[in-house]
């Protein structure tokens, strides 16, 4: 393998490694326009030119094959030089409209500017004027023709990613301009990721331009739960401005590196899915119409499950758990159910029909967490037996996460259902069709408002953190249960979710030598 | 003095095969098919001292050896005919005036490298040249001199025209590769070179008209009797295009290190009307532009190198004095300008920019400032630009500044006093 050294640091690295690539390894940052890591070489922006010893000319990082013995300098007075001279360049048909441009705060001819130009303007030219000016290029992204600078990141994204190839820089001289083939438009499922990998502010995503400057942004880690893939994402949101969009939290969503699962991408469908952690929430306890405290309906459900515990009629409770729930959540829902309550009629796996997937992130199981379910709740009952056993009278406590039962089983079938059962529980974080027929509501928290872990298709765990607080009186799902089994006198000694998940460890061999620490950012994958 | 590659131009229908095969046609092919192995026909054009007439003037012999025997793709010739490099129109005369002497030349060059399909990308202005050039083609198909088992020996061969769109950066060989792929003409990243990753992802010799056109006579004649025509390192005649101020502009046939004086007095019959030379651009408009006291300069490709000019592709634009050279240069800008691809940032943005600077200087527009920046953008375009094309803005538009500084400052003091009115 190659030893060269950047920088007086020296590396090892694999034949066929580019500088700009080693250099990444090392920690060493070369400013880069077109290059990206998931794409093919273009070479076009040549702001990554490096030093190498004993070549005459500059070489560009992210094309260079790396060789053994070179020595590479990537901020001589020559390399810095031509950072600035690129820079200049790159602006020259630039509109430098930063105070008008949602990419300020997040735009690397900002930062490049800041870091390595930071000259005199000579660009008292009139600018080539370009066609396309704040213009809809398909549902989700809008595009900027004289912010471009012609990277074309997100022409190689459509052609090499997507393979939809709806991009083309048209036109050649300074009067190239990117834009869509004509009659095309951006409208693939993963079409917002080219906002993502735009360096500038012609790419902007149409969902959030204007909504909130990006430095008031905080991120918090997460896991996308629009499906068993479990894209890694970050939660950016903002609460220091609530008296705008109606008090939102959440702004957007952002892709988060994860090369084994979804490298730099997120489908659109993950992107957008965001609003209902601030909208169409269950803000309060309530039972039939009228809001009660958190005490009340504790007293509530757990009086209910007393007398059907004390008459060892526990087989009358039905309890519908969901894979939208984290494997902590899960595994209190086990214990309480199955043990507390033992007898009682567990599962998760609803009717759904298949979604929509394919070859890339999308999966058909829109559940985050079915491989968790799976493997915590060690369901032995069957969903379709618990709805056809509360409709018939069976059951009396129906427990509901989540579902919306309607959607599932029709509106007649949970009319019954609501008739049949002495207490139908709906504990969830959103409204929907069912919270009118249950009987007592219990506010949950969102995944955003979570810690917690979720294990994807690839059987690979993976970590949530909690964004903020759960909002109003919702409760996390583990923590509503964990009140209940004290209240039956079973209290679960569980503070904070990383000591179920120990419990989860010691106690499940495919978990075993799994912390929080060991999961980190990335996941870690369940042991055969 | 003996000419090589336009000898047979005076002749009546010199483009007609059974004309060519009166000269001895095709006998250069046979004797290279019938009598010689491949790497003695490269060693024999190595020994000629044949270098690339389209501008880069690199040893063909040794860009031939370059390719990869072993590898199991098929291998291409590619003829570079898109001649658009403002002052030169040489190429022209072959496709009109000798195209057998071209697809013969074609013939040897394939069986040297091992291929069997060549390609003739040919400027698409030149319409008469793409007729002619077919119709030799199709002639030499219909008498066995390509096509499968040519001349009788066991060797195939086919010849495709392809006829360019107009884009000057198609000249350049990897953006004429991309072209006739029928992408955009863009110039790919290098390494890898087209002899080994070219047309198709395959091994590929991409040569100028006028260097493939040179082939059969060194095989009749032999190496070093080619050697001998020119100077030391760069063997043969060469065709030089005169334009601008001389008293008989056209293609001349002359050998390699003939003095630009002799060919602008001597041959070009001189600057008409008694006036005096100004200024030459020795090969193309690439080319950094000569003074008068420069008129010794030997014309081949050490020579000029060595004077920091280039002998390009031996496009000679005479300027007398009454040429504006800040005129001059903007014309030179605008054109770089208009055929910047567009696809790096340096010369993308700063080609325009550079023209609209010596615009403003030519209409008196400009401040002090203006003129002082020039040679700076001009330089930090050159070298960091993925094709050459970055180079040519640098060396040429700098040259202007350079060498006539005097009447670019004359122009700011003109303007600034019109403007003060």
């Amino acid at each position: 393998m190659p030893n060269l050294t950047i920088d007086g640091k020296q590396v090892e690295v694999p034949a066929g490694t580019t500088i700009i690539q080693a250099a990444d390894k090392l920690g060493i940052d070369i400013p880069r326009y077109c290059y990206h890591p998931a794409l093919p070489v273009s070479g076009n922006c040549r702001i990554c030119m490096v030093e190498v010893e004993k070549q005459p000319k500059l070489q560009i990082a992210c094309y260079t094959p790396v060789a053994d013995g070179m020595v590479v300098k990537t901020s001589s007075p020559k390399v810095l030089e031509v950072r600035k001279t690129v820079l200049e360049f790159l602006l020259v048909n630039h509109p430098v409209d930063c105070p008008v441009c949602d990419q300020a705060g997040e735009c690397k001819l900002q930062d490049y500017y800041m870091e390595h130009g930071q000259y005199d303007s000579r660009l008292g030219d009139v600018k080539v004027k370009k066609e396309k000016k704040a213009f809809s290029i398909g549902p989700t992204v809008m595009l900027d023709q004289e912010r471009c600078i012609l990277c074309t990141r997100c022409v190689r994204f459509a052609d090499t990613i997507t393979k939809t190839s709806e991009f083309g820089v048209f036109n050649r001289g300074d009067h190239s301009q990117l834009d869509v083939y004509p009659g095309k438009q951006l409208d693939n499922s993963y079409s917002g990721n080219v906002v993502d990998i735009c360096p500038v502010g012609a790419l902007t995503d149409t969902d959030f331009r204007f909504k909130c400057r990006v430095w008031y942004l905080s991120q918090t880690k997460s896991v996308c739960p629009g499906c068993s893939m479990g894209c890694n994402i970050t939660v950016e949101w903002d609460k220091m401005r609530p008296h705008q969009h109606k008090k939102a939290r959440v702004m957007r969503l952002k892709p988060r590196h994860n090369p084994e699962v979804n490298d730099y991408w997120i489908c659109d469908k993950g992107r957008y899915n965001y609003k209902f952690i601030d909208e169409n929430r269950i803000q309060h306890p309530q039972l039939k119409d009228d809001i009660i405290s958190w005490d009340q309906a504790i007293d509530t459900v757990s009086t209910a499950f007393k007398s059907l515990k004390d008459s060892n009629r526990t087989n009358r409770i039905g309890v519908i758990a969901s894979a939208q729930l984290t494997n902590e959540d899960l595994f209190v829902i086990r214990k309480f159910f199955k043990e507390t309550l033992k007898g009682a009629q567990v599962d998760f796996r609803v009717p759904e029909k298949p979604g929509d997937s394919d070859n890339l992130l999308i999966k058909a199981d829109k559940n985050p967490n079915t491989a968790g379910a799976v493997q915590i709740l060690q369901a032995d009952a069957e969903v379709a037996g618990i709805a056809q056993k509360a409709k018939s009278g069976e059951i009396d406590v129906l427990y509901v996460f989540g579902h919306d039962l309607v959607k599932l089983f029709g509106k007649e079938t949970v009319e019954q259902i609501a008739k049949k059962v002495k207490l139908f529980v709906y504990q969830g974080s959103n409204v929907n069709d069912t919270c009118s027929y249950a009987h007592l509501n219990l506010p949950s928290s969102v995944y955003a408002e979570k810690e917690g872990t979720f294990t994807n298709c690839q059987q690979k765990v993976q970590r949530i953190w909690p964004a903020f607080l759960p909002m109003a009186e919702s409760k996390g799902d583990w923590e509503i249960i964990s009140l209940l089994s004290a209240k039956l006198g079973a209290p679960l000694p569980y503070q904070h979710s990383q000591e179920i998940f120990k419990d989860i460890a010691a106690s499940m061999a495919s978990f075993s030598e799994m912390t929080y620490e060991k999961i980190s950012d990335q996941g870690m994958i369940l042991k055969a | 003095m003996e000419k090589i590659v336009t000898r047979r131009f005076g002749q009546e229908n010199s483009h007609h095969l059974a004309n060519y095969l009166k000269d001895n046609g095709y006998a250069a092919a046979r004797k290279a098919i019938t009598q010689m192995t491949p790497a003695a026909v490269i060693d024999e054009v190595k020994k000629s001292n044949l270098r690339g007439l389209g501008g880069a003037g690199f040893p063909t012999g040794t860009k031939w050896s370059f390719i990869p025997q072993a590898n199991p793709k098929p291998k291409y010739l590619v003829i570079n005919g898109d001649e658009g490099e403002p002052g030169t129109f040489k190429d022209k005369y072959i496709f009109e005036l000798d195209p057998h002497a071209l697809l013969e030349g074609i013939i040897i060059t394939c069986y040297a490298i091992g291929s069997h399909k060549a390609y003739i990308y040919i400027r698409g202005e030149y319409i008469k040249s793409l007729q002619r050039v077919q119709e030799a083609v199709d002639e030499a198909y219909k008498s066995g001199y390509l096509g499968k088992g040519i001349m009788g020996t066991a060797f195939d061969i086919d010849v495709v025209v392809h006829p360019g769109a107009g884009a000057y950066i198609c000249g350049e060989e990897t953006a004429l590769l991309e072209s006739l792929e029928g992408k955009k003409g863009f110039p790919r990243l290098k390494p890898p070179f087209p002899a080994v990753v070219g047309l198709f992802g395959c091994p590929t010799v991409i040569n100028n008209v006028e260097t493939i056109a040179c082939v059969p006579p060194i095989i009749n004649k032999g190496a070093e009797w080619f050697a001998k025509l020119g100077s030391e390192k760069n063997g043969g005649n060469r065709l030089f295009c005169v334009s601008g101020h001389v008293v008989k502009p056209g293609v001349y046939e002359l050998p390699n290190g003939t003095t630009l004086r002799e060919i602008i007095y001597d041959h070009a019959g001189g600057i008409p009307n008694g006036r005096k030379l100004k200024a030459v651009i020795p090969g193309g408009i690439s080319a950094p532009i000569l003074t008068p006291d420069q008129l010794d300069v030997k014309m081949d490709f050490d020579s000029l190198k060595a004077i920091g000019s280039m002998a390009g592709s031996g496009g000679i634009i005479v300027m007398d004095d009454t040429t504006d050279m800040v005129w001059a240069a903007m014309i030179a800008a605008r054109f770089f300008a208009h055929e910047s691809c567009g696809q790096c940032s340096p010369c993308r943005e700063g080609s325009g920019w550079v023209y609209r600077n010596v615009k403003r200087l030519y209409h008196g527009q400009a401040r002090q400032h203006d003129l002082n920046n020039l040679p700076g953008i001009v330089n930090n375009i050159g070298g960091n630009t993925i094709c050459a094309f970055g180079d040519a803005v640098s060396m040429s538009v700098g040259s202007y500044v350079s060498k006539f500084r005097g009447e670019f400052e004359a122009k700011i003091k003109v303007g600034y006093a019109e403007s003060n009115h």
